[in-house]
This record gives C-alpha cells, sequence and structure tokens, in this order.
C-alpha cells in the first residue's frame, strides 16, 4: 500500500503534538562519526578489483577534433584504450533534465569539452598518457563575450515603466555586472562503473539520483531498469552533480568496452570546465519612487548567457517578480548563445545573483531619498504577489526584517557613509532582504519498522544538507522513536525514487514522503491498538491509546510493517505564491591605502516554516552567508576573451572564502510553519541564506567608505578606484 | 620501487611506481581512503595528513620520498572510539558534506602543535612566541583548508573547545 498525497491546499499541524520530541532539535548527524572517522565511502574511494583508471581529455580549441597521435598513446606502459566515443558528454546534464545533455566528441563547442577518454591499468599511467594524447582543432573563433550576438526572450513588462521613470520624484538606473561563478564543491566529480551482463552500476558524486538514471541510460542508449546508481555519501553538490557529467558516461562506456570495472575521477581544472558554471550577468536596474519611498516602478533586466543546445538560463529576476509592489514594471532575463562552457543552475540559482543585485539597488534609493534601507523594504512589501494577485501562503519579511535589525545593533548607524573610521579602515554597514521561491517536487520513501527499529529507504542523497538527520528526525517523531531506533538508508536507485537535493526542495518533499510513510504505519499500529489515530501516542517504541499501553515490540508481534509515502506538489503551488525570507546584515572594514575589504560580522534572519533540524539548517545558512562573501569580494570566472575558456580554473586562482575570510556569523530562524508547504510545514533553507548576502556586504562598502561597486566581486583594485575618485 | 614506511602505527612495504603521491598510496594501494584528492595540487587541504607529526598536504610529495616515515590519516586519529576532536566536529556540525573533513581534523591535529611549540603565523604580532590560540591565529593557521559547504564556524569551535580541554591532541 502507499500513502499518497497531491498538496492542494492546506495541511493539518500534527508533529506538534506527537511525543517523541525529536523534529527539529538539534540532533547530531547520524552519519557524523563516519565522516570524522574517513568511513564514510565516496564516489571514487571504493574501487572493485581488477579496476582500470580513466582520464578525460579536453578540447584545446573549437571545431573539428583530430588525433594526432592515438596509436602511440596506445602503445604507451600501461595503457588500455583511448576512446572517442559519440555517447559521450559535451557537458553535465542540467538539473531534473531527465535525458542525456549534448552528446559527441567529433567537434568542440567550447574550449575545456571533454573529446577523450585514456584509460590504463592505473591512474599514474592513465595521466600521463592524457597529458600525451595530441588534440588539434580546426574551428574559427566563435562568439565567447557578452554582447557578441542576438539575445534570445525580452523581459515581461506590465504598465509603462519609462513613463513612471519620467515622472518619479526619485529614480535610480543603474547597470550591475556579475562574472561567472562555480559551485566547486571539494569532491571532484567521479565515477567507478563497472557491468555485469546487460546491468550497469555506477557508484557517482550525484544529486538527483532518480533522474541521473535516465540521464545515463539515456546517454548510452540503454534501459533504465538496467542502471543501478550509488551515492550514499556526496562531498558537496551545489548544483554541479544535479546532473549526469562527463566522468560517469565516459566510465560506463570505458567499462563495457574493455569488460572490466573503471574509474574516473574529473581532474579539478577538468570540473571547472565540464560542470555547469552560474552564468555571468548583465543586470539593468530601474527603480522608481516617491518621496516615501513607495516604489511606483521597477525593472530588472538581465543578460545571461550559455551554449547551443542547453534549455537552462539563469533565472535572475524570478523572485524580483514577487519580492516588491509596483505598478509598472520590465522584468526578466535575454540570453546570449557564448561558446564558454555551459551554463546551468549553481546555489540558489537566480535569486543569488538575482536579488543580490535588486538588493543592491534598492540601498542606493534608499540613499538618494536619504530614508533607511530597511525602511525602504518595509514601505514596499505587496499585499499580494504583485504579479498574479494571488495571496502569499505566508510572508515574512518584515518581521525577518525587524529582528535582524534588532539583532544586529542597526538602530545604531549612522545615516551617511563615511562616517566612522578606525586607523587606516573605513567601518560600516549593510543589510538585504532575501527571498528563494519555494518549490516542491514528487517523492517516495519506504519505511520498515520491526521490533529492531525502524529502517527508512530512498534514494534521495546527502550532499552535506543533513539528509540522514532530517530523516531521522521525521520518521522517529512520527513513529515515536529515539533517533538511535532509526536506520536512513539513502543514495541507492533500488529504492524508492526521492526528490533528489537541489533547488532547496529536498527535505520538504521526501521528509514529506517520509512523514506519509509513516503515517501509514501509525494508521496500522492504530487499528491494532483498536483507536483512532488521532488518538495513537507513540513514544520510546511503545503505543499508548487511553488507558491502554503496549510495546511496539509486542505489537508487531516479531513482523515487520511496511509503509510507503508518496508525495506531489499540486494546486498550493499556484493557489499562493510560497517563497522563504530573511534578512541580512553586514560590518565590514574597508581599508583606505590597499582597498582592502574585511567583513567583520555578519547576521542572518530566516524564516522558511518548520525548521526540521535547528543544527543542520543553520550550518546550510553558514554556508549562504559565507558564498555571499565569497561574491562580493572573490569570486569570479576570467574567461579568455578570445576564446572564452576559464583562465583560473583551480582552486588557487578561483577565490572562494576560507577561513580566516569568514567572520562570527550569527543565523536565526523565526518560528514559523506553513500549511500550504505539505504536512510538515516546512520550506527550502539550503539557498535562502546565499540570496542577497553579497549585497549586504557591499551595502556596508558603501556605507563604511562612499564606494559603490557595480562589477562584481569588489576586489581590492575596484574598492580603491572608487576611493582615488 | 620499494617503500617501508609506518602508517597509523603499522609498518607497512609497497612496491610502487615512483609517480604515485603519498596521497594515491594511501588512498589506492592500502585502501585508507578517508584521506580526500579535493585538486591534487597543493590548493585544497583535503589531502593533509602527519608526516613525522607535522601537517602536508599529502597530493604534493611522491610517496617514495616517505621511507622510514611515521605517517598518521584520519583513520589513525582515532582508536576505536572517535577522538574528542573527532567528537567535538560531530558536536559544533564542524562538516556538512565531509569531505573536507578529514584533512580539517589532520590539518587541526597538526596546528595545534604549531602552535605550542611556538610556531609563529602570518596572525602573530611577533615571531617570539609563545602565541595563544585566538581566533585570527586559528582561522589563519586553518586557511590552507577550504570547506566549500564553508563550516568554519563549527570547525573553529570544534577545535576550540578540544584545544581547551588540553589532552585531545
Ligand atoms: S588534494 Fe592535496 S591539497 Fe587538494
Ligand atoms: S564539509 Fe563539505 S567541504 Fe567541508
Amino acid at each position: 500500500m502507499t500513502l499518497d498525497l497531491k498538496v492542494d491546499g492546506q495541511s493539518e499541524e500534527r508533529a506538534e503534538a506527537f511525543a517523541q520530541g525529536l523534529l527539529g532539535t538539534a540532533l547530531d548527524r547520524p552519519d557524523g562519526v563516519l565522516k570524522v572517522t574517513g568511513a564514510a565511502v565516496y564516489a571514487a574511494d571504493d574501487v572493485p578489483e581488477g579496476c582500470a583508471y580513466g582520464m578525460l581529455v579536453r578540447a584545446p580549441g573549437f571545431g573539428a577534433i583530430e588525433v594526432g597521435n592515438a596509436d602511440e598513446v596506445r602503445a604507451m606502459p600501461g595503457v588500455l584504450a583511448v576512446i572517442r566515443d559519440k555517447r559521450m558528454v559535451r557537458n553535465a546534464a542540467q538539473g531534473t533534465a531527465n535525458a542525456a545533455p549534448v552528446q559527441g566528441v567529433d567537434s568542440a563547442d567550447y574550449v575545456g569539452q571533454p573529446v577523450a577518454l585514456v584509460v590504463a591499468e592505473s591512474f599514474e599511467a592513465a595521466r600521463h598518457a592524457a597529458q600525451a594524447l595530441q588534440l588539434r582543432t580546426d574551428g574559427g573563433p566563435l562568439p565567447v563575450n557578452p554582447g557578441d550576438v542576438e539575445t534570445e526572450g525580452e523581459p515581461d513588462t506590465t504598465g509603462d515603466l519609462d513613463a513612471a521613470m519620467a515622472e518619479a520624484p526619485h529614480r535610480l538606473d543603474v547597470t550591475y555586472t556579475t562574472p561567472s561563478m562555480t559551485s566547486a564543491p571539494m569532491e571532484p566529480h567521479a565515477a567507478v562503473a563497472w557491468w555485469e551482463g546487460d546491468a550497469l552500476t555506477v557508484r557517482s558524486a550525484l544529486q538527483m539520483l532518480k533522474y541521473n538514471r535516465n540521464e545515463l541510460a539515456d546517454s548510452l542508449g540503454i534501459d533504465p531498469a538496467k542502471v543501478r546508481l550509488l551515492a550514499p555519501y556526496v562531498g558537496g553538490g551545489f548544483g554541479s552533480k544535479l546532473g549526469i557529467a562527463a566522468e560517469a558516461v565516459a566510465a560506463a562506456i570505458a567499462a563495457q568496452d574493455l569488460g572490466r570495472p573503471v574509474r574516473v575521477v574529473q581532474h579539478r581544472r577538468q570540473v571547472f570546465e565540464t560542470v555547469t558554471r552560474r552564468s555571468e550577468t548583465r543586470q539593468r536596474l530601474r527603480l522608481a519612487a516617491d518621496r516615501t519611498g513607495k516604489l511606483s516602478g521597477i525593472g530588472q533586466e538581465a543578460w545571461v548567457s550559455n551554449l547551443p543546445g542547453e534549455v537552462f538560463q539563469e533565472p535572475v529576476t524570478q523572485a524580483t517578480a514577487f519580492a516588491y509592489g509596483a505598478v509598472h514594471r520590465v522584468i526578466g532575463e535575454r540570453l546570449e548563445r557564448l561558446h564558454r562552457p555551459a551554463a546551468g543552475s549553481v546555489r540558489a540559482p537566480g535569486e543569488a545573483v538575482g536579488v543580490t543585485i535588486l538588493e543592491c539597488a534598492m540601498d542606493e534609493l534608499a540613499n538618494d531619498i536619504g530614508i533607511d534601507p530597511v525602511e525602504l523594504r518595509l514601505r514596499n512589501i505587496p499585499d499580494t504577489d504583485p504579479e498574479g494577485g494571488i495571496p502569499f501562503s505566508s510572508h515574512m519579511l518584515a518581521e525577518a526584517l525587524k529582528t535582524g535589525a534588532r539583532r544586529f545593533g542597526w538602530s545604531d548607524r549612522a545615516p551617511k557613509p563615511r562616517a566612522r573610521r578606525e586607523g587606516e579602515w573605513w567601518i560600516g554597514t549593510g543589510m538585504s532582504a532575501a527571498f528563494r521561491v519555494n518549490v516542491m517536487m514528487e517523492a517516495e520513501a519506504r519505511i520498515a519498522l520491526s521490533p529492531e527499529g525502524a529502517v527508512v529507504e530512498t534514494d534521495m542523497t546527502d550532499i552535506g544538507t543533513g539528509t540522514y538527520a532530517i530523516l531521522t528526525q521525521i520518521a522517529g517523531e512520527a513513529l515515536g522513536l529515539p533517533a538511535e531506533k532509526v536506520e536512513v538508508r539513502l543514495g541507492d536507485t533500488t529504492y524508492p525514487p526521492g526528490s533528489g537535493s537541489g533547488g532547496s526542495w529536498g527535505a520538504a518533499t521526501t521528509g514529506n514522503a517520509v512523514w506519509l510513510a509513516a503515517q501509514e504505519i501509525r494508521a496500522e499500529l492504530a487499528r491494532r491498538m483498536e483507536c483512532g489515530e488521532g488518538e495513537l501516542t507513540l513514544k520510546d517504541g511503545t503505543a499508548t491509546c487511553g488507558n491502554r499501553r503496549v510495546a511496539l515490540a509486542d505489537l508487531l508481534d516479531g513482523a515487520t510493517l511496511e509503509g510507503h509515502g508518496h508525495i506531489e506538489a499540486g494546486d498550493a503551488f499556484s493557489k499562493v505564491r510560497q517563497s522563504t525570507f530573511g534578512a541580512h546584515f553586514a560590518e565590514v572594514a574597508v581599508n583606505d591605502v590597499t582597498g582592502e575589504v574585511r567583513v567583520r560580522r555578519m547576521s542572518g534572519t530566516f524564516a522558511a516554516g518548520r525548521i526540521l533540524n535547528e543544527k543542520t539548517a543553520r550550518s546550510q545558512c553558514h554556508g549562504g552567508l559565507t558564498w555571499g562573501i565569497g561574491m562580493a569580494l572573490t569570486e569570479g570566472m576570467v574567461h579568455d576573451r578570445r576564446d572564452g575558456h576559464i583562465v583560473n580554473r583551480d582552486l588557487a586562482e578561483y577565490h572562494m572564502a576560507v577561513n580566516a575570510d569568514v567572520p562570527p556569523l550569527d543565523v536565526h530562524f523565526l518560528e514559523e510553519r506553513d500549511p500550504w508547504a505539505g504536512p510538515l510545514m516546512s520550506k527550502g533553507i539550503g539557498e535562502l541564506g546565499i540570496c542577497g548576502a553579497a549585497a549586504a556586504v557591499l551595502n556596508a562598502i558603501h556605507h563604511a567608505c562612499g564606494v559603490r561597486v557595480r562589477d562584481l566581486p569588489a576586489t581590492p583594485d575596484r574598492v580603491l578606484a572608487g576611493l582615488e575618485e | 620501487m620499494n617503500l617501508s614506511f609506518t602508517v597509523n602505527r603499522r609498518a607497512r612495504t609497497l612496491d610502487i611506481d615512483p609517480r604515485v603521491s603519498l596521497l594515491d598510496a594511501l588512498r589506492d594501494h592500502l585502501h585508507l581512503t578517508g584521506s580526500k584528492k579535493g585538486c591534487d595540487h597543493g590548493q585544497c587541504g583535503a589531502c593533509t595528513v602527519l608526516v613525522n607529526g607535522r601537517r602536508i598536504n599529502s597530493c604534493l610529495s611522491l610517496a617514495v620520498m616517505h621511507e622510514g616515515d611515521e605517517i598518521v590519516t584520519v583513520e589513525g586519529l582515532s582508536d576505536g572510539a572517535p577522538s574528542p576532536l573527532q567528537a567535538a566536529f560531530v558536536k559544533h556540525d564542524g562538516f556538512q558534506c565531509g569531505f573536507c573533513t578529514p584533512g580539517q581534523l589532520c590539518s587541526a591535529t597538526g596546528m595545534l602543535d604549531e602552535i605550542a611549540e611556538g610556531w609563529p603565523s602570518h596572525a602573530s604580532a611577533d615571531l617570539d612566541g609563545p602565541y595563544e590560540l585566538t581566533q585570527a591565529e586559528l582561522s589563519e593557521r586553518m586557511s590552507g583548508n577550504l570547506c566549500r559547504c564553508s563550516c568554519y564556524p563549527g570547525i573553529n569551535a570544534a577545535i576550540r573547545e578540544t584545544a581547551g580541554t588540553g589532552d585531545a591532541t
């Protein structure tokens, strides 16, 4: 049996009345000990007997590929094969693609495209041979720079923004740019593939197994039922492992050709090129406001890029559509087809750069009008979704702004920039609102309850997000079991299909599937207790109904009880606008001599419905804030202007925030239940923390020293140029 | 080439291709896969292990250079139960995906010894110790270990708590 739920409306609060007291607590990760002792097995860790090692080879230019010395390379010691197979993929599949990405090795669409796999008896021999393989390309120059090509698509227009701008006493018309960025999970993309007859197993680093299985099967031209994927531990994803990637397809092909297991791990520099980047953006922001700061017009037009053949377009403005009320609007994206490495989802696609720039523009407007930036936001919170007129499922922005301001001590702030100086350093503070759309997908999960405890199974992944913890808590809460009595098994396509990790939907979607599976078991336990399910109390392995009390083990009578849950999004996601909200505050110091920026403290207040695990949710938000620091100050890919290749494609040249860049972070959650978000009343938290975080830092730079950096990141040279003006 | 060394207090010998890095020797030849390869270029710290008590990036060192050395990996930091530092990482959520974690743990272990021995860092006010484990010292000394999940608050809290007890390293 299965308990199905299509979320069409509001749910009733149940968990509150449950007795175990596990949900929402700061439970330590059940996978924690495995991770700190080195026992957790990641994709590249478990090498089967007889495994061969593959190394991908990149195209050095565009166009038809010519191989100069394949025979010599094949003859090198230890080399088993030089594989150039039409089924190899050009770049990683887009999230939820569910089908093969663009394939082929005859010709390169971007510099760095994987066009061969060298396989050898050892990693060292494969690496040597891959370096020795001589590839030539004959393609002419292709468009690689923004502005080089005609654009596709137009923003949505409502009312007359030009007229609103002309009439408004306060108006802002500015253009910002953000560079390409990368996910750079610490685990490079890796796959170990082996065949048993016509059945393929691949241990890989992936976020969304049910889609990845179809993507891999489609790439190879085989039945998805013949593919098993394993990803019990994944070393970070942030969007980069949403889709099947080059190494997994190549490993499967090589394992089939050679009749033995093959491991392919992408070199770190390959990860930068073959896995989708966050598109660079150019964003024109127009704001028209009256004397009190009330917006009459809002314009956010973004130019983004992607390779030909990719459907993904960075949805820069998706939260702008509902962020602030204004009658006159021009909001949307234009896409340029550029031959840079493919673009795709990177943590909070859309809002990460879109909300950030919107919130920089709001700061500029507040400054022009001379009102407090928090107040400007408060004055423009819409009553209903400005686009569709539908209500919000909940709207927590005002509370987040007020609570955040209080926690940070915002009221002490000098209204004008350049008010505080400590030696060489200008000190200032800035803030930003945070928005992130809330999405539910479809998921299934199974629970087997036996006298020993509960086993939860779903092909959901834990990419660091805390899935093992929260599913333990959800099942334990609903079934009245302490955490030690719940075992969660993830990352295997033989389990029921979960939602996958991405878009912040994993916890709520798969969590609700587990919740439903538990409800099915509860119903059966209530039947055995001869009471209504609503009267059943389960706690620490004991069932209570009225004055009857039975140990679960007795109720089960030695047998196992199964529950199966299935959830999908329904009308609740179109009847109301669902979003998460937050407020960021930052204090920075800007060096007047060098232009260096140091973030001194940061605070984020967030509302995302029920927080399932206080500890793991907080860590996710730490991640978001830290990525905001990186986006504001250091992160950016540099594309060669001649051929678009990524110049700084390694961890030494692409600067993510390190320990010393991150100040004490204050993260606070607002108590909330969103009844439209499914029975758990929980919304996504994994991406909210990055949405707008960089704006708080950039706005603080302006407040500190009066420099407005509109081309991200605010590296010392850019800050210094402003200081010299 | 033949190589004899000690790994996690156990004598090991390998007949190994001289191109094999210490990291790959540990991972692929001794099946100690706790140490991770994040970049293979000395840029991330995921491969940090202790060699004769000092932390190094094992991807930057060839295995055959370690004849007679004593290596400790994340697997060797605990004896059955997690060490106090490892337990503190769990308690403070000093990791999310866990991929940088073995390197953070080995690095923190080596770092605490360095500071105890009076090694200065970029954050030190002068070159003559002793130095205290201030936040600035800790952050500076741990900045060779990248964590894209950005668990620095938890990592720092775990290290400080463990160092405070004085017996965990
Ligand atoms: S793997 Fe050695 S420093 Fe990155
Ligand atoms: S825990 Fe994921 S990189 Fe540090």
